[in-house]
């Protein structure tokens, strides 16, 4: 199935010149880091999230920054908009490519630059993948801290658009809090250096803006990331609850206790089913909810805080709790929580993975409207989610064979972002806006808002070639100042625009 | 601006404000060597929104003020006809304890913001050596203490972020909730912005649990080298320092490196035994363990409000090529600095006191720069008095494509140039 709605057109559209463009790369580049064979580039046509899917009109596969620029260039002389693409498995349709557009993989960008050991960093190309920098970096004792659950295939240069976290985000921060510098190129085909070697130097924080903007401002070609100490002791830990009210009330008094674990993750009775039949975790029998806690550090810290969190979750009703001894059992321990996301596929034929962020506090509340959702639609919700800091993953499931079931399941998970927004809390923790969500930012952000944070584009892409459509439901032309436009927007007004 | 126009502006401001938000200037409100027209007074966003619109209206430039302990930071703005005065925006709006969060107006003074989420047992960990410091200023000067080593700086705490356009227009980004990834990130953009892009009215922060016990391990050395060996040792620790500082006081005497230690009571007094057994042994020398800090801990070197202060910064590798430049550069100018800083990030403050002929001084500014652009890093002037900033350019070289890209930027944000128009880098 192609994407049957209209791309959202670049600001330049009409003087695009795609011919011009494809003949040029063909000059440009080696033979074969150039796909424009039909079948060859439908491999391409869609990410993570394979709801949305558009054959792009020509592939190129950089081997170096160099030629990712002047890919760049060659789009932005022609008008052409381009798109950048790690290993894709982003899951908001970030990398869903443009039919009048060229996807630029960094497929071929796999080299680890430098190990910098000495100064606790790495230098690496944007398609290393994520769990390629700690195994380079473990040997010397040190490790790379985002950690999606995709990360032995997701790219750092994926996760530096997306800003991703992991399940140790909770105490090590996403991927912005772990650059030190980036090189990219901007829309124009220009190579800028942005942060530095040493900290804090002066200027506009740009590499702060880049990351997490969606691969919006342009393609990152090299990231020099920090390496942690990896921790003297970790422990891990198991608790099965009655239900996830008790679960909630343990994860609070944790953090109200001063425990700041490195993950704590929950999974309800439905999740906890689904990853049982799948890969037999062999979690406490007729559980409610389970929580994983893990905890690193100095050891001596370590035991203390453990022992603390062990009693939290006995006061809070834990009816078995179970501590790992060995990095065996802790994998175990693991096992189910990381397989949950594709063990929903043993209980249900098809599901939606939905991405959502509330205040942790509003835990049992929001807990409580998805059920009553669910039970409202006949649409069942497993929620496995990252109980520290409120970011929720709802499964919503149904049969896409029956009619209808789609439309109810993709209504169900829209109104757990509604209710989301309402707690105050976000449309997405670490998936991204991409495509996906681009008709829910309205909901979160004001049109000053969003024109506002479209300064920033203009400043990198004022043709708005890069990646347009994603992340901004509305593309902002770049002469006006902010708040000044009123009424309809140009594009808009021209038919070529939907505003959301 | 003509007379005339001065009446209709001062008019229109007191008409949308009301008279009692808007005063006349005095000296002590001197944007370094410029002294603006009026003072403009703000409690919150709605009123900072319509005071910058009328400045828009009228073509006015101007520069906000927090606790003003840091309006001398930069190069003096080409005009201010307004200072927009946050003071009175010092409302802790909310502080979430069970999300770790905190949510304040710009005027609201850090230690104000400390003492309120310290009393569920957390901290802000950001820390600024100047008791006035406000939010707002913090953010917009990316003030920084000892614990920006473990916890990160103010970028990587700010979490959502309110500011005021030029034209008046009010924008947020981010939100309350530590993980999100929807929209930019205007919070790191308008981090160490010094005011140019907009005026910051309220931010929110995630917060940490305060530790239940610190201890501190110093050990005092008389060579650089060795000195950034112990750096080196504390940095790649296990025992997971807070900060891991350096002390070099007057008269090149030698250097203090300290290592901060917190979590649970006993425990860290144990971590803190071990660490300096084993530093000590590495070196060779006593290492001391303290329940208090030291007393320049988290305090700028020299005398607040004098002399003339600069930050060098490399990668934290290179922290003993650093120190040796720096004594070199000592040498050939005959001037002589008070060195502190996070050592375990390659990042020093420096401070020679008044008195220095001005050409000596930007001379040792000049000679630090280029010893540290050698190592990759920088060098700028925090504070100087007017006569040796003249001599020296305060922020130092920003590599080209990335000052035409924060041209562009603050060219996106304030065409017509009106927020403290050439206070910082590259004279944006
Ligand atoms: C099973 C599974 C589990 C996941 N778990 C997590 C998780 O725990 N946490 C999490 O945060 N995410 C998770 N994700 C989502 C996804 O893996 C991350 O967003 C990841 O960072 C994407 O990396 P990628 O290389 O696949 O990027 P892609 O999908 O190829 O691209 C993602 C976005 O990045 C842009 N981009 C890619 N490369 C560049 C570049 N060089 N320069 C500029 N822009 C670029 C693209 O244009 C697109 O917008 C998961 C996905 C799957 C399938």
């Amino acid at each position: 199935m192609e994407s049957t709605e209209p791309a959202p057109p670049t600001r330049e559209g009409a003087s695009a010149d795609l011919d011009g463009c494809v003949e040029l790369l063909g000059k440009l580049l080696p033979e074969e880091s150039l796909i424009t064979d039909r079948q060859r580039v439908r491999t391409y046509e869609c990410d993570g999230l394979a709801s949305y899917r558009t054959v792009p009109a020509a592939v190129v596969l950089p081997e170096n920054a160099e030629q990712v620029r002047s890919a760049v260039a060659a789009c932005s002389e022609h008008g052409v908009p381009f798109v950048a693409r790690g290993s894709g498995t982003g899951l908001s349709a970030g990398a869903l490519p443009r039919s009048d557009g060229v996807l630029i993989v960094t497929s071929k960008m796999r080299r680890i630059l430098e190990l910098d050991i000495a100064n606790e960093r790495a230098v690496v190309e944007p398609g290393v993948v994520n769990l390629d920098v700690t195994k380079a970096a473990a040997p010397h004792g040190y490790y790379f801290a985002p950690d999606p659950s995709s990360q032995q295939v997701c790219s750092v240069g994926g996760n530096v658009a997306e800003n991703s976290g992991g399940a140790h985000c909770l105490k090590y921060g996403f991927t912005t809090n772990h650059v030190l510098a980036a090189q990219v190129v901007t829309a124009d085909g220009e190579l800028v250096e942005l942060g530095g070697a040493a900290h804090d130097a002066p200027g506009y924080d740009l590499l702060g803006s880049f990351i997490g903007s969606e691969g919006t401002l342009g393609v990152v070609t090299s990231i020099t990331v920090r390496l942690l100490r990896s921790p003297e002791s970790v422990r891990t830990l198991l608790a099965g609850f009655p239900s996830t009210d008790e679960a909630g009330a343990a994860v609070s008094a944790m953090i109200a206790a001063g425990v700041t674990p490195a993950a704590v993750e929950m999974m309800d009775a439905l999740s906890i089913t689904a990853a049982e039949q799948a890969v037999r975790c062999g979690y406490p029998e007729g559980a409610g909810a389970v929580l994983v806690v893990e905890l690193d550090g100095p050891r001596p810290e370590v035991e203390r805080t453990f022992t603390e969190v062990w009693q939290h979750c006995d006061e809070h009703g834990a009816f078995e709790i179970r501590t790992a001894a060995d990095e065996t059992e802790r994998a175990l321990i693991w096992k189910g929580r990381k397989s949950a996301f594709a063990a929903v596929g043993r209980i249900s034929r098809d599901y939606i993975v939905q991405d959502g962020v509330i205040p942790r506090t509003a835990l049992p509340e929001v807990l409580r409207r998805i059920a009553e959702l669910s039970a409202e639609s006949g649409v069942r919700v497993a929620n496995v989610f990252h109980a520290g800091d409120g970011n929720l993953h709802p499964l919503v499931l149904f049969d896409g064979s029956e009619p209808g079931a789609a439309e109810r399941a993709e209504e169900v998970s829209g109104a757990i972002l509604e209710l989301c927004v309402e707690q105050g809390g976000s449309i997405t923790g670490e998936h991204g806006v991409g495509a996906d969500k681009v008709r829910y930012m309205g909901r979160m952000f004001t049109a000053e808002d969003l024109d506002v944070m479209q300064c920033v584009r203009c400043a990198f892409d004022p043709a708005g070639l890069c990646n347009p459509g994603k992340v901004f439901p509305t593309p902002r032309l770049c002469g006006e100042a902010p708040g000044r436009r009123r009424g309809v927007h140009p594009l808009t007004e021209a038919g070529l625009a939907e505003q959301f | 601006m003509s007379t005339a126009a001065e009446e209709t502006a001062l008019n229109a401001l007191c008409g949308a404000l009301g008279d009692e938000w808007v005063t006349e200037s005095s000296e002590a409100d001197r944007v370094g060597a410029r002294r603006p027209k009026w003072v403009v007074h703000a409690d919150g966003t709605e009123r900072a929104s319509a005071a910058l619109r009328i400045a828009a209206e009228h073509g006015m430039s101007v520069v906000p003020r927090g606790g003003g302990s840091k309006l001398d930071r930069g190069e003096s703005p080409e005009r201010v006809d307004l200072l927009l005065d946050l003071s009175a925006a010092d409302e802790v709006v909310e502080h979430a304890a069970g999300d770790l969060v905190v949510r304040a107006e710009a005027g609201a003074p850090l230690r104000e913001v400390q003492r309120t989420v310290a009393a569920a047992g957390q901290q802000l960990s950001v820390e600024d050596p100047h008791p006035a410091a406000t939010l707002g200023g913090v953010i917009a000067t990316r003030s920084a203490g000892p614990c920006r080593h473990l916890h990160g700086g103010v970028r990587d705490l700010i979490i959502g972020i309110t500011v005021v356009c030029a034209d008046g227009t009010v924008a947020s980004s981010g939100g309350k909730v530590v993980k999100n990834v929807a929209g930019y990130d205007l919070g790191k953009l308008f981090t160490g912005s010094y005011g140019t892009l907009g005026v910051v009215t309220e931010a929110i922060f995630r917060l940490h649990p305060l530790a239940e016990e610190r201890r501190w391990v110093a050990v005092t050395l008389p060579d650089p080298r060795a000195a950034a060996e112990a750096a080196r040792l504390l940095r790649i620790s296990r025992a997971m320092p807070t900060a891991v500082e350096l002390d070099r006081p007057a008269g090149r005497a030698p250097i203090t490196v300290c290592a901060e230690l917190e979590g649970r009571s006993g425990v860290t007094r144990e971590r803190a035994a071990e660490l300096a057994s084993s530093l000590g042994e590495e070196l060779g020398q006593t290492c001391e363990v303290s329940g208090t800090a030291p007393e320049w801990w988290g305090r700028l070197p020299g005398e607040p409000g004098t002399g003339t202060g600069i930050r060098m910064a490399s990668r934290p590798a290179d922290l003993a090529e650093l120190l040796e430049g720096a004594g070199r550069v000592e040498d050939e100018t005959g001037v002589e600095l008070q060195l502190r800083g996070a050592a375990g990030l390659g990042v020093l403050d420096g401070w020679v006191p008044d008195g220095s002929p001005d050409e000596s001084v930007a001379a040792l500014v000049e000679g630090v720069r280029a010893r540290a652009a050698a190592l990759d890093g920088y060098t700028t002037v925090s504070r100087a008095p007017e006569n040796v900033k003249r001599l020296v350019d305060v922020w130092g070289p920003v590599p080209s494509g990335a000052l035409a890209l924060m041209r562009r930027t603050k060219d996106q944000f304030d065409p017509e140039r009106r927020l403290a128009p050439g206070r910082f880098v590259g004279g944006l």
